[in-house]
């Protein structure tokens, strides 16, 4: 958990890692550089390298070790490119621009450089192409046809091939080390952006190996990424293996909803079933990596679904039954039902159209009673002011903080992608990190300030080193996890962060408060106007609940009228299907066409990748058909008019992909209630790697994630044992 | 501050030194006229060797190196400055003596920036690996002083809180007793003989790897990592040691340092030829008479070297096959060459070889030249550090390649090949060892492609005349697989058509061939692997080539590998 360190050599890794160029570190004016590559001319920016260069003309070079938001290796020398003046060939991916520095791309000496390079990559690659699950997009492949010769020369007959023994992992990631080109994209990965240091190289020249050393899990969140940079087949999707080629499969691009950062993923499938997920680069929120329960927990998809709709019988048994009588019953009984003793509940993964049109179905029968299963502070502001529950200052603006307070929160496992950008900045920036919280490893180093709110009060009245620090910081961010905002007290926290924030906020553009949701669905149904929490709820007795993908278990039958008439529409058959009288089978996140506001507040779209299985509906349009059942039809029938309906509401909920910004922080502060100054718990429940594979609905039910966490527990239990268990585990 | 100061006195001192052009040192160098080359080189006189106690004869501690004259005028040098330092470095011609030859005058010079805050390292590399060599534990044995004084005085070139570290796997506790003890009485006061200079002096030890005398590796393995060079820029001088600005070098280059202070460069500079100037430590190995290091004077013949100090080579210099004049890690001359060449930079250079550590590794023609730079090659390929891919892969290719070509069982068209492969690695690599890795193996095809030719040859023929010896045994345990082979090139042809019936003869093939290898191995007629490879040539090229070609091996029992 070392910080790149000292000035001088953050100075050396912004030479040679011009592309993190952040705000803070961007000279005023750079001098371009003038550069000529194959003839043209081109202005750069000092510090950039010949390989970036080229991309700015549109030369690709051929690559396997560079990797974009990776360290510099140079070591596979596949970029090697000519350069005038100079006697060998030059690493492209390393080697700065300088003045007139003239590159030909294209000779046939960078030719034969390149294939040579080639030919000894390929001579202990082993020629298994036909099962390698990289095959199709393998860059050694492609790479091995466009710049490789047509034939090898060596005599594996006499001098043979070097095999490695395959290293285990953990249940998610599949290793054929023979298949290794030794790149070390995994070991700077695992190094730089994952914090599993643990992972590295052993053994000297051609008995080189990756790994661990002593097999181990590979214990990150992030660890599926490891997957996605690797040039070739030695690491590849467990879950995946022998399942498709790429050329077989079409490709979604889609949103996450596993946490609330929206990280942008491509849905692979096939013949309508969902084979796996992968991430999409948005510099913006995920940049290039995404979770493994974003990843991994697709299985669950398949498992534990509801298929069709369920009606609860006269002998008190769910039994299936037909859409129309599902309508039907749900229909009456809302329509009997008087307005106030009406209720619905969305749970964190619904997205905003079927939001919007429950919201609205409700309002028909006069009941604005509809709030969401996460709770917020309704207090002091809590959900009024938008500000007050969204990611005021951006994600990416992380990246030019220079001082970060984090509240109740524990962001590595509550938006791993988040989290991946504080280490980035962390190591290459004098960025200064407080928690306030529990004391885990969050992969940077930071000022531990105390398990309670207490911390926030000596913060405000300047006791101690970290109030000066942030104080004193150009950038100040602070990000205060949902789940601090919970509860007793919560309100309270909330306010004096706000307090807080506007104390250290130096211009109007930065907010300083940044409130991380946990939920996918979170800020959009706070944006469109739902409640925050289930508390309302218990007031009255409530006689007829309506459940969409509420699964976390926050509502019981004691908390409403014994005679309660429930209906659950979702897609997993668990906590909320248990309560229901009607089950109306719903679509997952990857079967429906569905907005979803990330915790900036960034409107998000995500597409179908498989049609929802069995009978099982798009969300909005079972609560489109029970409006009309119910006799108060909503007046959209396509998804269409449906968002022109939402714009209407709220127009940044279809200004897709833009950053919203929130106002009236000011009124936000004035409406703050700091209230009694009892001390708070800010311990977030996500403390350690066992806590973060299962979090909702979706990766509970997975089995792979299931096993994932055992081998995460066995790891922390025995963290010097071989994952033998965890193997038979995934293989189970 | 206090440095500021004495740096002021030292330019005040270093003005009055031009003026009255006061030689520092008793023994003044002769004066010679100017710009009048020599021709002849070698033989270096007792009275301008600069390491004396090369042998261990005399004592080594402080003691006996001050009567020989080492820390002699010492405070002198220092207080003289650090530019008249690099002056005088720069006259001398120094070029660096660890084997690329990088002019040290200039190479020093880098560090002499502005104090930026940072400190300022001098490593000197002790990691002395390349094989043939040794002459830096003969230096760190016999002469320590040599390295020590030079830290005094070098280190005038940087601000006070500088450290010293050094690397070394030889001799390693032995040096650091050594230097120890000398920078206690040095720097104990916090003031380097008074001269108001101080620096600290770290000793440390490597763990053996010869990729860690690179000297980017050196500086990651001093940092506690693996050692793995470094890519370049930035180069150690901006960006090395933890950091830090950082000047690498060798202790034979540090050793010869304060002489060159004490004595001028103009007296250094009176050796050898134009840029490659001064006196150097040579070290003899291999098929002479008297291996051993020397000093001699830069430019000396080789066959000088050798007559005059080894004793020459064993059994005359008529019986000399081939000489690597500078370390492992450059190209072998053959013996044409050796008779004339000069023993520096660019000489060797013109013949196509290299000075390197000038480290010279004699072979008699008793000895197996394709083995010895095959044991290179092996070498090399355990030396790889991994991270390039063309050393990782293409030093045990040539390493497997050069056993091969040992025994001969490689097809001429090889030796083409393994120059190409040699070329494909050279100069494409972060650091010098694929170079290194490549250059003797083509110094071998450069000057004995002949013998190369000769033992293919050699080895095809005792094969083929085995065969020839045995062609009942042979063709009886081949004839039953001919129909098979048939099959198996059939099979390969139309493999969906006739699959199971192709499998099923794919089977028998193997059988059968199983049958001709026990066979053969019973017999004992040819070592085990040849008749292995050879059997496996003769399936390969069947299944993939004609029924016609099998004929013919079948009736003539011969082919072509």
């Amino acid at each position: 958990m070392h910080r790149v360190g000292g000035q001088v050599a953050r100075a050396a890794a912004r030479a040679t890692q011009q592309q993190r160029t952040m705000a803070a570190a961007a000279p005023a004016a750079p001098k371009k550089v003038e550069v000529f590559i194959d003839g043209k001319k081109l202005l750069c920016d000092p510090g950039m390298t010949i390989l970036q260069a080229c991309l700015l003309v549109g030369v690709e070079i051929p690559r396997f070790c560079y990797h974009d938001r990776l360290s510099i290796a140079g070591n596979c020398r596949m970029c090697l490119v000519e350069v005038e003046k100079s006697i060998k060939p030059v690493a492209s991916c390393a080697m700065p621009v300088m003045n007139g520095m003239k590159v030909k791309t294209d000779s046939d000496f960078v030719k034969k450089a390149r294939e040579g390079v080639m030919e000894f990559l390929l001579t202990n690659h082993p020629l298994d192409c036909p099962i390698c699950d990289q095959g199709g997009e393998c860059d050694l492949q492609d790479q091995a046809m466009t710049h490789g010769s047509d034939r090898g020369r060596l005599q594996s007959r006499y001098d043979g091939k070097r095999a490695v023994e395959d290293k285990n992992i953990g249940p998610l990631v599949k290793t054929v080390m023979t298949r290794c080109i030794q790149c070390t994209r995994c070991v700077r990965f695992a190094n730089e952006v994952a914090d599993f240091p643990d992972f590295g190289t052993t053994g000297r020249g051609s008995d080189m190996q990756i790994g661990t050393y002593v097999e181990k899990f590979f214990a990150s969140e992030l660890s599926g990424n490891i997957i996605d940079i690797c040039p070739v087949g030695a690491l590849t999707n467990k879950q995946y293996a022998f399942t498709a080629r790429p050329w077989e499969t079409r490709k979604t691009e889609s949103v996450d909803v596993m946490d609330a950062a929206g990280s942008n993923i491509v849905l692979t499938h096939r013949t309508g079933e969902l084979l796996r997920v992968i991430p999409k680069i948005n510099d913006d929120i995920n940049e290039e990596w995404i979770g493994d329960q974003s990843r991994f927990a697709i299985d669950a998809l398949k498992v534990q679904r509801l298929l069709t709709p369920f009606v609860r019988g006269a002998d008190g048994q769910l039994k299936p039954a037909s859409w129309e009588e599902a309508l039907f019953t749900v229909a009456a009984k809302m329509r009997e039902t008087p307005a106030e003793l009406k209720a619905a509940v969305v749970g964190g993964l619904t997205d905003v159209e079927t939001m919007v049109a429950l919201k609205d179905l409700f309002n028909r029968f006069n009941s604005e009673n509809v709030m969401t299963e996460e709770e917020y502070p309704e207090t002091s502001g809590g959900a009024d002011l938008r500000s007050n529950y969204t990611f005021n200052d951006t994600i990416s603006a992380v990246e030019s903080s220079d001082a970060l307070l984090l509240v109740g929160t524990n962001p590595r496992f509550e938006a791993p992608t988040i989290n991946a950008r504080i280490r980035k900045t962390f190591l290459y920036s004098d960025i200064q990190i407080g928690v306030i919280g529990a004391q885990t490893n969050l992969t940077y180093e930071y000022d531990y300030l105390g398990s309670t709110s207490k911390a926030i009060d000596d913060l405000l009245a300047g006791k101690g080193d970290f109030a000066k620090t942030l104080s004193n910081a150009k950038n100040p961010m602070i990000i205060v996890g949902a789940e601090a905002l919970q509860g007793e007290g919560g309100a309270a926290v909330l306010a004096k962060l706000q307090q807080l924030s506007t104390k250290l906020s130096k211009d109007k553009n930065s907010k300083v408060l940044n409130v991380l949701q946990r939920w996918a669905g979170m800020t959009g149904a706070l944006d469109i106007g739902y409640k925050a929490g289930t508390a309302s709820l218990r007031k009255k007795p409530i006689k007829f609940l309506y459940l969409v993908g509420a699964d976390e278990g926050k509502i019981s039958r004691s908390n409403l009228d014994p005679q309660a008439f429930v209906v659950y529409q979702g897609h997993h058959g668990e906590k909320g299907a248990e309560l229901a009288d009607v089950i109306l089978p719903g679509a997952a996140y990857t079967e429906k066409e569905g907005t979803y506001v990330n915790t900036e507040g960034r409107s998000q779209r995500g597409y179908p990748a498989v049609s929802p299985p069995g009978e099982a509906r798009t969300d909005w349009k079972i609560v489109r058909a029970v409006s009309e059942v119910a006799g108060k039809t909503l007046p959209y029938n396509e998804i269409k008019e449906l968002r022109a309906r939402m714009s209407e509401i709220a127009p940044h909920l279809v200004r897709y992909r833009d950053f919203e910004p929130s106002s009236f922080s000011k009124q936000a502060l004035e409406l703050a209630q700091t209230g009694s100054s009892s001390e708070k718990e800010l311990v977030p429940k996500q403390r350690d790697l066992p806590d973060y594979y299962q979090t909702n609905v979706i990766s509970r039910n997975s089995q792979l994630m299931a096993a994932t966490k055992r081998a995460a527990l066995d790891a922390r239990e025995n963290p010097y044992m071989e994952p033998a268990v965890t193997q038979a585990a995934a293989r189970a | 501050m206090g440095s500021a100061a004495v740096a002021l006195g030292a330019r005040l001192l270093c003005n009055s030194a031009a003026r009255i052009s006061v030689r520092g040192a008793a023994t003044a160098a002769p004066e010679k006229p100017a710009k009048t080359e020599k021709t002849s080189f070698g033989n270096l006189k007792d009275t301008d060797r600069i390491f004396t106690n090369l042998y261990g004869r005399h004592d080594y501690r402080l003691k006996g190196s001050m009567a020989r004259g080492d820390w002699y005028k010492t405070k002198e040098i220092i207080l003289k400055g650090s530019e008249w330092i690099l002056g005088e470095l720069r006259t001398s011609g120094l070029r660096g003596r660890g084997g690329a030859g990088f002019p040290s005058g200039m190479k020093w010079g880098f560090m002499n920036k502005p104090f930026d805050g940072r400190p300022k390292y001098l490593v000197v590399n002790a990691d002395e690996g390349e094989p043939g060599t040794c002459k830096d534990r003969e230096i760190m044995r016999h002469d320590p002083h040599k390295v020590a004084t030079l830290l005094t005085s070098r280190w005038e070139l940087a601000p006070p809180t500088s450290t010293f570290v050094e690397s070394s796997t030889m001799r390693r506790v032995f040096f650091k007793k050594l230097s120890m003890k000398l920078i206690r009485r040095d720097s104990s006061e916090k003031d380097c003989l008074g001269t108001g200079y101080n620096f600290d002096v770290f000793v440390h030890r490597g763990a053996g790897a010869y990729i860690c005398g690179e000297e980017t590796a050196l500086i990651e393995s001093m940092e506690g990592k693996q050692g793995k060079p470094r890519l370049k820029p930035p180069f150690p001088a901006d960006i090395g040691l933890f950091g830090c600005p950082t000047t690498v070098t060798n202790v034979e280059t540090v050793a010869v340092a304060p002489t060159i202070c004490r004595r001028g460069g103009e007296w250094f500079a009176s050796f050898g030829r134009e840029r490659n100037r001064g006196t150097k430590l040579f070290c003899i190995s291999g098929q002479v008479n008297n291996p051993c290091t020397v000093e001699e004077e830069m430019s000396v013949p080789l066959k000088d070297l050798i007559e005059r100090h080894c004793g020459g080579v064993i059994g005359g210099w008529d019986n000399l096959l081939a000489i690597i004049p500078g370390g492992s890690s450059v190209p072998l001359l053959p013996k044409s060459v050796c008779d004339t060449v000069l023993m520096d930079f660019d000489a060797l250079v013109a013949a196509q070889s290299g000075l390197g550590t000038a480290a010279v590794i004699v072979m008699n023609k008793q000895s197996d030249v394709v083995k010895c730079i095959a044991r290179l090659s092996l070498f090399y390929k355990h030396e790889s550090c991994g991270q390039c891919t063309p050393c990782r892969e293409g030093c045990n290719w040539l390493n497997k390649m050069m056993w091969r070509f040992v025994d001969g069982k490689a097809k001429p068209s090889e030796i083409d090949m393994m120059w190409e492969l040699s070329k494909q690695i050279e100069g494409h690599t972060i650091c010098a060892l694929g170079d290194a890795a490549a250059w003797p193996v083509q110094g071998l095809i450069r000057h004995f492609r002949p013998e190369l030719e000769r033992r293919m040859a050699e080895f095809h023929k005792s094969v083929l005349a085995e065969k020839s010896s045995e062609p009942k045994q042979v063709a009886g345990s081949l004839g039953p697989a001919i129909p098979c082979m048939a099959a198996l090139f059939i099979n390969r042809v139309d493999m969906n058509c006739i699959l199971p019936l192709g499998f099923f003869l794919l089977i028998g093939a193997y059988v059968v061939m199983i049958h001709a290898l026990v066979t053969i191995n019973r017999e004992d007629v040819w070592n085990q692997t040849s008749a292995f490879d050879l059997n496996f040539t003769l399936l390969d090229e069947l299944a993939f080539d004609n029924i016609r070609q099998l004929v013919f091996v079948h009736s003539n029992a011969t082919v072509s590998p």
